[in-house]
């Protein structure tokens, strides 16, 4: 435990440990959902922390990592034509779609501006009237509030030239799907924090119960995470399979009721293709019928383009679980942040990138790489 | 963009019939949309993603949050220039950037 002294609170981080050490007697598989805990784990070491028996699995909780590649291209087609504003989070710049990214649209001549709030790219809109503005709107249950708002809000005032290019997606089908595929090693869930701010944790009771799985809501501060593993290792020595709120402070059972009405209003559930892993129903939202007006893939008709995923990139098992980042053959020599095979090593928030970032080069390779199996 | 940041309500006022706020991010100050947490007061602590309070925080987890984020530079990831940060990783030079507006 050498490198504990940079806890926040060490002595806590300490006991949480020990409890974990002592409670702990056969291995354990537990996957954090969520791309900021994954980061936390990686740079504080968490993983070396735990006892041997607790392996952490990284999830697909990155949404810049699973936007699908046809979604950035069809963002990079539009971005292209002339008379558009194309406002994006800037995390989706250096994202590649096939053999270019929005910073080099940018670079050709493309009107790419990058926005801190979904609201902002609305009053680009307003500002200029005469210019079709476009926000790429992606993004996980926390995400999807805010852009649901813009949309409610630029039909309210009667925004026209504003649209959405929407691919949003959802935890619960997520872990439905992985806990569902035949090569699922995942005992144990910690759940995304806020995600459930917004949504509550009245999804999970069900999944938890259908797959036997204990499902903790952690937070993705250091000692959040040690507080999930350790509730969920409890759980698990001792045969149970509950949902846990290890993150109480800003996580209520119910979430945020205003948000998740904005969400049933202004979006719809559809099936949605993740990157490099492939649809899974249910697990994305779309813009209802009744503002289809403000739908981005309609008003620039992309919704014809169709893009297969690059063979060589294998970031869709990193996502499920079933490769580590460093046992990628490409991970630091083809694929590095500069040069980035796919979204899990270009986003700051992905797997590859946590590991390339924080040198986890000294890890053993695992002797064998499990095959990927789709997971729907 | 999946990083929520706590900050502390500094104003607020009605904007196009929307409740915002002015919302300090340890030193960073940022609009903020109050609809989601519409009781949300002056001087109260909350989660912040993306131009819009989630949940309310009470001051200390919001404070030792809002450290440990400066702490390991997530804030500058945050609230820092896309551009500049895109090209870097990009391997070119952000001064040949032409920048927006």
């Amino acid at each position: 435990m050498k490198y504990i002294d940079e806890f926040q609170d060490p002595e806590l981080a300490r006991r949480l440990l020990d409890d974990i050490h002592a409670t702990v007697t056969r291995p354990w598989a537990l996957m954090e959902v969520c791309g900021g805990q994954t980061h936390s784990i990686i740079r504080h070491g968490l993983d070396q922390l735990l006892p041997e028996q607790v392996e952490l699995i990284h999830g697909p909780g990155c949404p810049v990592c699973v936007t699908p590649l046809e979604v950035i291209d069809k963002a990079l087609e539009i971005a292209s034509r002339p008379g558009v504003i194309f406002c994006s989070f800037g995390d989706m710049l250096r994202v590649p779609g096939t053999g270019r990214d929005l910073f080099q649209v940018r670079g050709e001549g493309g009107d790419v501006r990058v926005v801190y709030s979904p609201l902002d790219a609305l009053l680009i809109a307003q500002r200029n009237p005469d210019r079709e503005v476009v926000f790429f709107g992606i993004g996980f249950e926390t995400t999807a509030p805010p852009n649901a708002m813009t949309v409610h809000q630029a039909r309210r005032l009667g925004i026209g030239n504003f649209s959405m290019l929407v691919s949003h997606v959802r935890v619960p089908p997520a872990i439905e799907a992985i806990m569902s595929s035949p090569s699922c090693r995942v005992q144990g869930f910690l759940a995304a924090g806020h995600v459930c701010s917004v949504m509550g944790v009245e999804e999970y009771p069900e999944l938890a119960e259908r797959f036997r799985v204990p499902i903790v809501v952690t937070g993705f501060e250091p000692l959040d995470i040690l507080e999930g593993v350790r509730r969920a290792v409890r759980q698990l020595e001792r045969g149970e399979h509950t949902v846990d709120n290890a993150y109480a402070r800003a996580v209520r059972p119910e979430g945020n009721p205003a948000a998740r009405a904005m969400l049933e209003d202004v979006f719809e559930v559809t099936d949605r293709a993740w990157r490099g892993i492939g649809v899974i129903p249910d697990s994305g939202w779309r813009l209802s019928p009744k503002y289809r007006d403000h739908d981005a893939e309609h008003r620039f008709a992309v919704d014809g383009i169709r893009t297969a995923e690059p063979a060589e990139c294998r970031s869709g098992e990193v996502l499920q679980g079933l490769l580590k980042p460093h046992e990628c053959e490409a991970f630091g020599t083809l694929c590095t942040p500069r040069t980035p095979l796919g979204a899990t090593m270009v986003s700051s928030e992905g797997a590859c990138a946590a590991y390339y970032l924080y040198r986890r080069l000294d890890l053993p390779a695992t002797t064998t790489v499990r095959e990927a199996s789709p997971v729907v | 963009m999946c990083l929520a940041v706590p900050g502390r309500v500094l104003d607020i006022e009605e904007r196009d019939g929307t409740r915002m706020a002015t919302v300090d991010f340890g030193g960073v100050v940022k609009e903020v949309c109050l609809e989601y947490l519409p009781d949300l007061q002056v001087g109260e602590y909350a989660i912040v993603h993306v131009g819009f309070a989630l949940q309310r925080l009470d001051e200390e987890s919001a404070r030792q949050t809002l450290e440990l984020f400066a702490e390991l530079g997530m804030l500058q990831e945050e609230f820092g220039d896309p551009w500049e940060m895109a090209a870097k990783e990009a391997g070119t030079d952000p001064l040949e950037e032409v920048r927006n507006p």
